[in-house]
């Protein structure tokens, strides 16, 4: 009887963790896994919203029919670009940023809470604010750069698809450079003064001492930066859908976007979802590499 | 660093660009308020007047009166007060669990949310239009409320986990000694430490929340349309109306500005935790 009683409490016991986390893994497996999978499954099918009585099995022909749109090429192509000129300008910019803010001068607990507030904004906002300065009529950056002389004539910089996709990119390099700054900032912190100490005994001029002792020191910590934030620009597209709904044209297009608009305006949910994997099956290896270097610290 | 800077080039070095770049991150921003106080025939007006000569709150009165943000606003507020509490309730025993058991499958579910996490969003969101319809919740607040919450859960159970960890395990010992219960010793000494680590997830789950735009649109209807998505229609219907449209975007963007600032400083220790190794 007893050690019935003790193996009941122990197997209770057991359980414990498991029943603290049960909501929180019932809610993600209704709202996020299992969508995932009907993604899955989505994909394999003729999915149109308007007839849902009539979902034919057509296995890879989605993936097949992307293989010739021409648009998910164009898609495809603005989104490498994409990433690599958003990340690498947001990162540039947030270095820079650190590197400024871990100087010491009376104002820089006020400049480093106030760099941070575009990261704050919802993406509406930001598309809000930045199309109303770049309007064709009276927008504040076509009045500043003829005032300056760089330009003779106002730019519809929006509606105009050479310069569309570039003016989208600079809101998003704007709003996402202070979450490098912020992590770079607390990488430098990190940094024993000592190293510096010893650079100087040999020397090293400041230059030499960015390149040998700072950037060094902080470059686990611009990986993991990098990877967490190419995952998120690769997903992103409000900002986008805000300011151009991917147009003129295709000039705005970029994966996740084409895939949102194929089921959104389009309802062709079964394209969209196949176009939402290849998104996710392309993101896949960044998230791996992240993943693995977060779990690493976990483990530690 | 170490060697001292003359204050002239502290001055030329450091302080004007960082000035720079503060302008260059608050400038739009700025030009969006400016704007929302400027008269109608002075947003018109070529070439631009920075400066407004006589502020005027027409725009603020004719958004609120004239158009459906006020309950917009209400909207938003509800979805996310009901986020940050579905949240909180569902992330603070997870967290207390990855904290204080060591179970079979620990470091495989705590990885499980962290690539849930970072799941494209377009990914999730078709079938679960698909699932919100067949279950009636779509223009409700049940579904957005579920929808927000869940997509903030993840990164709340990792923050809260940390928050968790920095309790040491000796005070649960302490108050098991002295026979409380768990759930006595939960309530009595884990939650009262851990309230500010609270109160800054739920900051975290309210701005996103708030801020969150492409599920709202596709969820919601006329009946719990959120602030962000009536802003993004009036966009395509006042297109010109830029005074009306920036009074909406501050309205929206100052209580998200203001309690990010207050929790900034834990909030950013948060998000870039695995960033940075402590």
């Amino acid at each position: 009887m007893t050690s019935l009683v003790t193996a009941g409490a122990r197997s209770r016991a057991l359980m414990t963790p498991y029943a603290f986390l049960l909501p929180a893994l019932v809610v993600t497996a209704a709202v996020i896994l299992f969508p995932v999978l009907q993604t899955a499954w989505m994909s394999l099918h003729d999915f149109v919203l308007f007839r849902p009585r009539d979902v034919p099995f057509i296995g890879l022909g989605n993936f097949a029919r992307m293989w010739d749109d021409e648009v998910f090429w164009i898609s495809l192509g603005h989104s490498f670009l994409w990433i690599a000129l958003v990340v690498g300008f947001q990162f540039l910019l947030g270095l820079g940023a650190a590197l400024l803010l871990n100087e010491s001068f009376w104002w820089r607990g006020i400049a480093r809470s106030l760099i941070i507030v575009p990261w704050a904004l919802p993406s509406v906002i930001i598309g809000l604010m930045w199309t109303w300065m770049y309007d064709f009529n009276v927008g504040v950056i076509n009045d500043g750069l003829l005032r300056l002389g760089l330009i003779s004539e106002p730019v519809a910089w929006l509606a105009q698809p050479d310069t569309a996709f570039y003016a989208v990119i600079l809101a998003l390099i704007w709003q996402g450079f202070p979450f490098f700054a912020v992590v770079v900032l607390a990488g430098l912190q990190t940094i024993p003064a000592e190293l510096y100490e010893a650079a100087e005994i040999d020397g090293a001029s400041r230059f030499q001492k960015l390149v040998y002792v700072t950037l060094p020191s902080i470059s686990e910590v611009i990986a993991t930066a990098l990877l967490l934030r190419t995952i998120w620009v690769a997903n992103s597209l409000d900002v986008i859908l805000v300011m151009t709904g991917g147009g003129p044209g295709y000039a705005t297009h970029t994966l996740p976007l084409y895939a949102f608009l194929k089921a959104y305006s389009g309802m062709e949910f079964g394209y969209g979802a196949a176009l939402a994997l290849v998104l996710t099956a392309l993101l896949l290896v960044v998230v791996f590499i992240y993943v693995r270097r977060v779990a690493r610290e976990l483990s530690r | 660093m170490i060697e001292r800077r003359s204050r002239l080039a502290r001055i030329v070095q450091v302080e004007i660009p960082v000035l720079l770049i503060v302008l260059f991150a608050l400038a739009p921003y700025a030009w969006m308020v400016i704007t929302s106080f400027k008269p109608n025939e002075e947003i018109a007006r070529w070439p631009v007047e920075y400066w407004p000569s006589a502020g005027t709150l027409q725009h603020y009165r004719d958004l609120l009166a004239r158009t459906t943000f006020a309950g917009n606003l209400a909207n938003s507020f509800i979805v996310a007060v009901g986020a940050v509490t579905v949240g909180l309730l569902v992330s603070v025993p997870a967290a207390y669990a990855f904290s204080r058991f060591r179970f079979r499958g620990r470091r495989f579910l705590m990885v499980q949310f962290l690539v849930v996490n970072m799941f494209p969003i377009v990914l999730i969101i078709i079938p679960l239009f698909v699932l919100m319809r067949m279950l009636g919740l779509l223009d409700t607040f049940l579904g957005v409320i579920a929808g927000h919450s869940t997509f903030a859960i993840p990164f709340s159970i990792w923050m809260m986990t940390s928050y968790m960890n920095a309790i040491p395990p000796e005070l649960d010992e302490a108050a098991i000694m002295d026979g409380a219960s768990r759930l006595q010793t939960i309530r009595l000494v884990i939650l009262p430490i851990v309230m500010p680590g609270i109160v800054t997830t739920g900051i975290y789950i309210f701005v996103t929340s708030w801020n969150e735009y492409l599920f709202a649109m596709m969820l919601s209807g006329q009946n719990v349309r959120t602030v962000t998505v009536a802003l993004q229609l009036f966009i395509g219907e006042f297109t010109v109306q830029w005074g009306l449209l920036t009074a909406g975007g501050t309205l929206v963007a100052i209580p998200v500005t203001i309690l990010f600032l207050l929790v900034q400083r834990r909030l950013v220790g948060g998000l870039t935790a695995g960033a940075v190794k402590s």
